[in-house]
């Protein structure tokens, strides 16, 4: 268990980031802005159909277009690839490839890639690429694509279910039985996805002289699983070096894009010069490998006459798209926080992953569990309107209470800490609670539709690998996932950090390295310089996603300063002819506690430990002051071999209660915000104006889930919102302006008891957003059960709502 | 390689002379021939604002403008911002404020705001949202870079004094 240190001089700080001044003069150095000598450009040609076959392809006009310096097909493709790394139940049933081989299975499906001088000249060579193409049966319907005689997106797995299964934890039979309630409902979550300002790229260079394979790129995270990148692309694990570039937003959509990067890659090999390819806006849309998650629930809340939560009854089918690269683990995600912050005894959970003729389903800023917290923040409501209960009634009854952690919820995942009525008391108050009932109950006398949303929910963060693959009986995965630092310390006592994983996605990842280096030296965060790694003579590292990376680079930190500062002490203790456990740093210094004017610089200590090796104590072997310091998942455990529970794999469980009042026009269907207020509780905060602004962010991203944005795909499989004139980002018109409060319980088991705080805001809004439009459409008895909310959602809800029944 | 032009224009101060194809978005000709890379391309469909350029003393979507549109024109880019290595006083207000996350709509949202206070000296809350509604941001959720803009403006107020 991590020490509390009682006063913290930088931890808690909202200092100015670190990377800002960079971004703010047109600085970012983004893969993008790289241009490398002889550097070409590479486009794709991508399918226009949802389903078809390749029966064949002419290339031959591209290839003679002057400037052209390939043309790649699928055809090529499995001499120059193998199959992209798949961490999907069985990926010889549905093969992926860089390029479509034999058929393509969706819209947007890149079937050919062109290398040429510039992208203008690329782009038109795809054009002049001939498909010929035999349209097949599509399937975008996922409850269709189940059915027996569905068309077939893979053949070799003789299904369109590439997993099923359910799972029962608790006593879900007798907690069902012994209910007095049982409420139920039928929900649909929609396709959304992150739509990063910057989409993908890569610039690759390949020395066929050394055979090393570099590559520039923002969009992998996972150093310690290259040698699958290297796999797929023919060559060495340690003849691949991939240098990590700033990213222009990712919210986890560029945590494993790896499709990218494998196609420069490939091309650069191939054509013998540097070669960029950077995904359009309309690539990145169609073809990303990183949709949301698109679910269709039926789902039962048990509960007592009192208010009393019971059990959990989940049947949900999961839309994957045309792949299945990460298997189920966005449900592993859900796993992780099934019950919310209730305790609820028993789940079942029943699985259905299908394949249709989409892209495919990757990372989005919840994983997964945003729905989750959805879907039970949507049954809780509807049980409290069974009951006639006020949505805070219903949540303070059912609470896990503060002493009762660490709790280990039916899944077997363990909530860490916390303290959820504390919360929702700050959350009542900041939004005056009582105000707005009042104002609402007035403004219903007036006649008009405002209501009022309040959900509480869980924010788990770090996730252990074994939530990707527990879903399998057989075989056992990987349980590691650790996160690496270097520290050095130069001789003018000024210190450097290097970091491995592709770490900036729009966080602030160099602002926390420099603070919490600060904190350990008790220096000045602006003596501390961050530098970004490759992977070749790098450490192991799984980057941001799942909330993780601060409190994961916190660790690895906290051990590389631990193995510098011991250095330091040993020196300064025989420089100062004092016992080491008499010193202490302060103030930029080594000084012996009790008499502070006996002092050292670190800059005195450190020009020792590199230039007077004469100086040092006998026992200190090596010049210099650098460590490394690998730091693993801090508190996971391994799924019973019957997988009733499924270990402790995201422990770190941050909570927040959102309040929200809206506005409805039942002419338009459009909504107004009144108020909106979210308190959050992430253990110990690091920044809080930057945590602040994750929130934010994260509510803006939820509103869009909840309100406007969707993949829309036709029945014969187009995708109708295919750019930004019809897949709706809200602005700033449409973002409320956001309330925000803190608690801070700190985890026992972490550096300095943070907990991560990344996805917070898009993991509440849609369940707030959802509760707010409902309760104001309460005089018709609307029941929001889908999202997005669009205004023809709201108008056909009241229209039939209104409707005379038979 | 057909239908060439020969354009000049003044970018951030500096006189260029190129010979470009018609097609050629400013966005690319600015990044790619100038490389003046502060100008973003995040939907190079005219929806997200992200390459938001000043021509001429109004903001312009550079990947809707071709560059021999801009022949004989002053440009102004992100990279015009600052003066000799001092922050604008809307660069200063984004760093207070935390008016960014990972920067990519960061310029463009600059350069709207930079035309919007001129303006605009004096803008509420509401006329800065509305202001900037075209541009658009998917890491912040705005909050912060209305504040940084309603900050900009009394610093601006100030220095103008
Ligand atoms: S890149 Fe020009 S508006 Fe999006
Ligand atoms: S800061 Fe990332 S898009 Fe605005």
């Amino acid at each position: 268990m991590a020490t509390q240190a009682p006063a913290r001089k930088w931890i808690g700080q909202s200092i100015p980031r670190v990377e800002d001044p960079r971004l703010l003069l047109g600085r970012g150095e983004y893969v993008t802005d790289l241009v490398l000598p002889g550097m070409v450009h590479a486009a794709i040609l991508r399918s226009p159909l949802a389903h078809a076959r390749i029966a064949s392809i002419d290339a031959s006009k591209a290839r003679s277009l002057p400037g052209v310096l390939a043309v790649v097909t699928g055809r090529e493709i499995k001499e120059l690839t193998n199959p992209m790394p798949d961490f999907g139940p069985d990926p010889s049933k549905h093969t992926w490839w860089v390029l479509a081989t034999d058929k393509v299975r969706y819209m947007g499906e890149p079937v050919a890639a062109v290398v040429a001088t510039d992208r203008y000249i690329a782009e038109d060579a795809c054009e002049l690429i001939e498909v010929n193409y035999e349209p097949l049966p599509v399937v975008v319907d996922p409850v269709e694509a189940m059915k027996p005689g569905a068309p077939l997106v893979h053949e070799p797995l003789g299904t369109n279910v590439a997993y099923s299964r359910t799972f029962v934890f608790g006593d879900v039979e007798r907690d069902f039985t012994e209910a007095e309630v049982v409420v139920r409902d039928h929900l649909r979550w929609h396709r959304s996805g992150a739509q990063p300002l910057e989409t993908v790229g890569a610039v690759a260079q390949y020395n066929p002289a050394t055979g090393m394979m570099t590559i520039y790129c923002n969009s992998v995270t996972f150093t310690f699983l290259l040698f699958l990148v290297a796999n797929t692309l023919k060559i060495p694990s340690n003849k691949l070096n991939l240098i990590p570039c700033p990213a222009g937003g990712s919210f986890g959509s560029k945590f494993w894009a790896v499709r990218v990067p494998i196609l420069a890659g490939m091309l650069a090999k191939l054509v013998g010069r540097p070669v960029k390819f950077v995904e359009d806006r309309i690539d990145n849309i169609t073809t990303s490998d990183h949709h949301g998650s698109d679910r269709i629930y039926d789902v039962e809340m048990a509960a007592m006459r009192d208010g009393t939560l019971r059990s959990l009854r989940v049947k949900v089918v999961d839309d994957y798209g045309a792949y299945i690269q990460f298997g189920v683990g966005t449900h592993g995600n859900s796993l992780a926080q099934v019950v919310g912050p209730y305790k609820i005894k028993s789940v079942q959970y029943e699985l259905y992953a299908v394949l249709t003729n989409k892209c495919q389903q990757g990372a989005y800023r919840g994983f997964g569990s945003e729905v989750t917290n959805w879907v039970v923040e949507r049954m809780v409501d509807l049980v409290a309107r069974e009951l006639g209960m006020d949505p805070v009634e219903i949540r303070r009854k059912n609470f896990i209470q503060p002493h009762e952690f660490p709790y280990t919820i039916p899944t077997g995942n363990m909530y860490d800490s916390g303290n959820y009525p504390g919360v929702l008391e700050k959350a009542l108050q900041l939004a005056d609670y009582q105000g707005l009932r009042e104002m609402q109950r007035r403004a219903r006398e007036e006649g008009r539709y405002v209501g009022i949303g309040l959900i509480s929910a869980q924010e788990r963060s770090v996730f252990s690998s074994t939530e990707f693959w527990f879903w399998f009986d057989q075989p056992t995965g990987i349980t590691s996932s650790p996160e690496s630092v270097t520290l050095k310390m130069d001789p003018m006592g000024n210190i450097t950090a290097t970091l491995y994983s592709q770490a900036f996605w729009g966080q602030s990842p160099e602002t926390m390295v420099a603070q919490v280096v600060a904190e350990e030296f008790d220096i000045d965060p602006s003596q501390v310089s961050v530098i970004y790694g490759g992977s070749a003579g790098g450490l192991p590292a799984t980057g941001p996603g799942g909330s993780r990376f601060t409190i994961m680079v916190a660790g690895a930190i906290q051990g590389a300063a631990r193995r510098i500062k011991e250095k330091m002490l040993k020196i300064a203790s025989h420089k100062l002819e004092v016992a080491p456990e008499d010193l202490e740093f302060a103030e930029g210094k080594i000084r012996v506690r009790g008499t502070p004017e006996r002092a050292m610089t670190l800059q005195e200590v450190a020009m020792l430990a590199y230039l007077f090796k004469l100086d040092l104590p006998p026992d200190i072997e090596e010049s210099g002051l650098e460590a490394d310091y690998t730091f693993d998942h801090p508190y996971t455990t391994m799924p019973a071999p019957d997988r009733k529970n499924l270990g402790v794999f995201y422990p770190f469980v941050g909570h927040a209660c959102h309040i929200a009042a809206v506005e409805v026009d039942i002419e338009t269907g459009q909504h107004t915000f009144l108020k909106y207020v979210a308190v959050h509780d992430a253990g110990t905060v690091v920044n809080p104006r930057s945590l602040n602004g994750q929130i934010i962010g994260g509510v803006a991203q939820g509103l869009g889930t909840a309100m406007y944005e969707q993949y829309v795909y036709s029945p014969d499989g187009q995708l109708l919102t295919g750019s930004y004139m019809d897949y709706l980002i809200p602005t700033a018109m449409e973002v409320p302006k956001v309330e925000i409060g803190h608690q801070e319980t700190p985890s026992p088991f972490t550096p300095y008891g943070i907990k991560g705080a990344g996805e917070g805001g898009r993991m509440m809004t849609p369940a707030v957003v959802s509760a707010a439009i409902e309760d104001a459409l309460a005089p018709f008895g609307v029941r929001v059960n889908e999202v997005p909310i669009t205004p023809e959602k709201i108008l056909r809800w009241i229209e039939e709502a209104q409707a005379p029944r038979p | 390689m057909a239908d060439m032009h020969a354009i000049r224009v003044t970018v951030n101060g500096l006189p260029y002379e190129a010979t470009v194809e018609s097609r050629l978005l400013l966005a690319d000709f600015l990044r790619d021939h100038l490389g003046l890379v502060g100008t973003h391309l995040g939907c190079e469909h005219g929806v997200c604002g992200a390459c938001t350029v000043i021509l001429n003393g109004r903001t312009v979507r550079s990947c809707l403008v071709f560059a021999v549109q801009a022949d004989g024109a002053q440009i102004m880019t992100v990279e015009g911002l600052a003066r000799d290595s001092q922050f604008h006083p809307l660069q200063e207000a984004f760093r207070d404020k935390q008016g960014l996350q990972c920067g990519f709509c960061t310029p463009g949202m600059l350069m709207r705001a930079y035309e919007f206070l001129q303006e605009n000296p004096n803008p509420t809350e509401e006329e800065i949202r509305e202001a900037i509604a075209g541009n658009l941001c998917r890491c912040t959720g705005y909050q912060f870079i209305v504040e940084a803009i309603q900050d900009a403006a009394a610093r601006m107020a100030v220095a103008s004094r």
